[in-house]
């Protein structure tokens, strides 16, 4: 389940990283800031996180919009290194606001259908994770249908593949890349809806998340959507197996460590079109 | 040397403060500043003159900070020594970084991305290593001598911060008047047409990152010899990252003096925070984040560029640029 959910923030931010052709450095504290809203969604009105994620995903939608809009597309100047840095300050702005906000304690919910199993063929499978696979590739699905099929979609590649051109055409380029970050931003709210049941949240929770998704994007290759599907899964699987074999915090590293090799040898991942 | 009379005259002028006052707030505040200023000093060779973003600098600050206490602790090395050590152990850490990710031709994000990632294995080593203290992290036993580098009083300690400072101030004058320094901004402006004229991208690019490197690791040094304490957290933690490259970058990049005016800025600013809003976790970092996205926003060249707008100049570096070139290779 956790390879479902690496894959649905890596699609976020290779969606992102797609259209703008930047590596969106606030995508883990952006994840942490919705998995804080599921969590007071909860706490607060009752909202069974499944359910808030229909009103969550659309609110995560314009503040990533607005974010795009407002902040980091004028502070940048179109200039790719002083994006890597406004998003940069973005995280770090948003999650120390939330540990100054929540301190640095870890949170968690209980809710009653958290631990239900069902039971298929000869195996259980936890209700959670079943959930979760379902809606991350309905999302990708839907995400694909969407770039495919609709006008928007249609712009939203048309910049991605040639911004200029575009942009001559009568495609207003701020407002699609706005679009673009609001998707990406709207995934990691369903991915925080998801997670928010069997997970913890703390305000440096999202930073576990995010170098995690930059592994799945490298390895599935940067903009590509099945790519940080199938990379995801992969990862999922390499951090469980590692983590039983090697313990946690050992775990940890060999991700970090296939990532690295990763970048060095084969940065256009197994499914990109090269650099 | 052409441009030494400021940075000496500046260091001299600095260099009272402990004369004038004995008070350990203004003191202490004064050497972090200082040590901030080292710390992006060494960030600023790589991403000010040579163009490449580093996010993991606390990977040559960590080192150094541990190759200095783990050496006194461990194996009973005098204290100025291991400081030495420690900054060759920051120095060999960046070229290996540095040799691998320049030969794979990472730059850009990817570049960013994969120090950021080192930082971050470095990090999660050091805090189950047992000989870095795991968990628990490292202390460097109290010996107030100064043959073990360690002081009754504050006034020494400022004054080897500000003579480290002075020094990479020096160094990175004189390297910004070298051929070396030609090539270094050459690179940073256009690599195709650098290399087309003869420059080794990757060589210079690495020459950087290790000079870079070992600067950044005489700060982290230094913090393990002055609060006497190292943890993973504080050593390789994204902190130390974020400091060095929010420091030139708030006082101008690709300038000589813009770490030091950013680090005080910086410093103070977080400092008026605490006073305003208390000791609370995580404002300080809030105010980084934002002065970040400010600067960026509004004054990209910094302190230094503001200052020199206002008297009118250019910045001398973007004039500086063609002529060391033609006169080498053309």
């Amino acid at each position: 389940m956790t390879g479902a959910v690496y894959a649905l923030v890596a699609l976020g931010l290779t969606l992102i990283y797609g259209v703008l052709h930047i590596i969106n450095f606030a995508h883990g504290a952006l994840l942490t800031a919705a998995m804080f809203a599921a969590l007071f969604a909860y706490q607060l009105w009752g909202f069974d996180p499944y359910v808030a994620a229909i009103f969550l995903t659309p609110l995560f939608f314009l503040l990533g919009y607005g974010l795009q809009r407002f902040i980091i597309g004028p502070a940048a100047h179109g200039e790719d290194r002083n994006i890597l840095l406004v998003t940069l300050g973005l995280a770090v702005v948003i999650e120390n606001a939330l540990l100054y906000a929540f301190r640095a304690d870890t949170r968690t919910i209980n809710l009653p259908h958290a631990f239900d199993v069902i039971e298929v063929g000869t195996t259980f499978l936890a209700v959670p994770r079943v959930i979760a696979f379902t809606v991350v590739f309905a999302v990708a699905l839907g995400l694909w249908v969407i770039l495919q099929r609709t006008d928007t979609g249609r712009a939203i590649r048309a910049v991605a593949k040639e911004k200029l051109g575009a942009e001559l055409s009568g495609i207003d380029v701020a407002h699609i890349y706005a679009v673009t970050f609001g998707l990406g931003t709207a995934c990691l709210a369903i991915a925080a809806c998801l997670l928010i049941p069997t997970y913890y949240v703390s305000p440096h929770v999202g930073d576990a998340f995010v170098l995690i998704a930059f592994t799945v994007v490298v390895l599935g290759g940067m903009g590509s959507v099945p790519g940080a599907l199938i990379g995801g899964l992969f990862i999922g699987v390499v951090e469980s197996l590692s983590g039983f074999y090697l313990g946690e915090s050992l775990g940890q590293i060999s991700v970090f460590v296939m990532f690295i090799l990763l970048l060095l040898f084969r940065p256009a991942g197994l499914f990109g079109a090269g650099t | 040397m052409k441009g030494l009379a400021p940075i000496v005259g500046t260091m001299a002028l600095v260099g009272t403060v402990p004369l004038i006052t004995s008070s350990n707030v203004v003191l202490n505040f004064l050497v972090m500043v200082f040590l901030i200023a080292l710390v992006g000093q060494g960030w600023n060779l790589l991403g000010g003159y040579g163009g490449q973003y580093s996010f993991g600098h606390a990977a040559f600050f960590g080192t150094g900070a541990y190759v200095t206490a783990v050496l006194q602790m461990h194996y009973g090395v005098n204290a100025w020594l291991s400081f030495g050590i420690g900054i060759v152990g920051g120095a060999v850490v960046g070229s290996a970084i540095g040799a691998l990710s320049f030969r794979s031709g990472l730059k850009g994000s990817y570049f960013a991305l994969v120090t950021l990632a080192f930082a971050e294995v470095l990090r999660i080593a050091a805090s189950v290593a047992p000989i870095t203290g795991a968990g628990v992290g490292t202390l460097i036993r109290l010996d107030l001598r100064p043959e073990a580098f360690q002081f009754q009083s504050r006034a020494p300690f400022y004054w080897i911060a500000l003579g480290l400072v002075g020094a990479s101030l020096i160094l990175i004058r004189a390297i910004e008047h070298s051929r070396f320094g030609a090539y270094l901004v050459a690179v940073r402006e256009n690599e195709d047409a650098a290399e087309a004229l003869g420059v080794d991208p990757a060589a210079v690019k690495l020459g950087a990152m290790t000079i870079s490197a070992a600067i950044t690791a005489a700060a982290g040094c230094f913090y393990a010899q002055y609060f006497l304490f190292i943890d993973a957290g504080i050593a390789y933690g994204p902190w130390i990252s974020i400091e060095a490259l929010l420091a030139p970058l708030v006082g101008g990049i690709g300038t000589v003096f813009g770490p030091l005016l950013g680090a005080l800025a910086v410093r103070t600013l977080g400092e008026l925070g605490r006073l305003m809003a208390g000791d609370a976790p995580g404002l300080d970092l809030v105010i980084y984040g934002c002065v970040l996205i400010l600067v960026v926003a509004v004054a990209p060249r910094g302190i230094v560029g503001v200052l020199s707008g206002l008297r009118g100049h250019a910045l001398s570096h973007k004039a500086a640029l063609p002529t060391p070139l033609e006169r080498d290779n053309g």
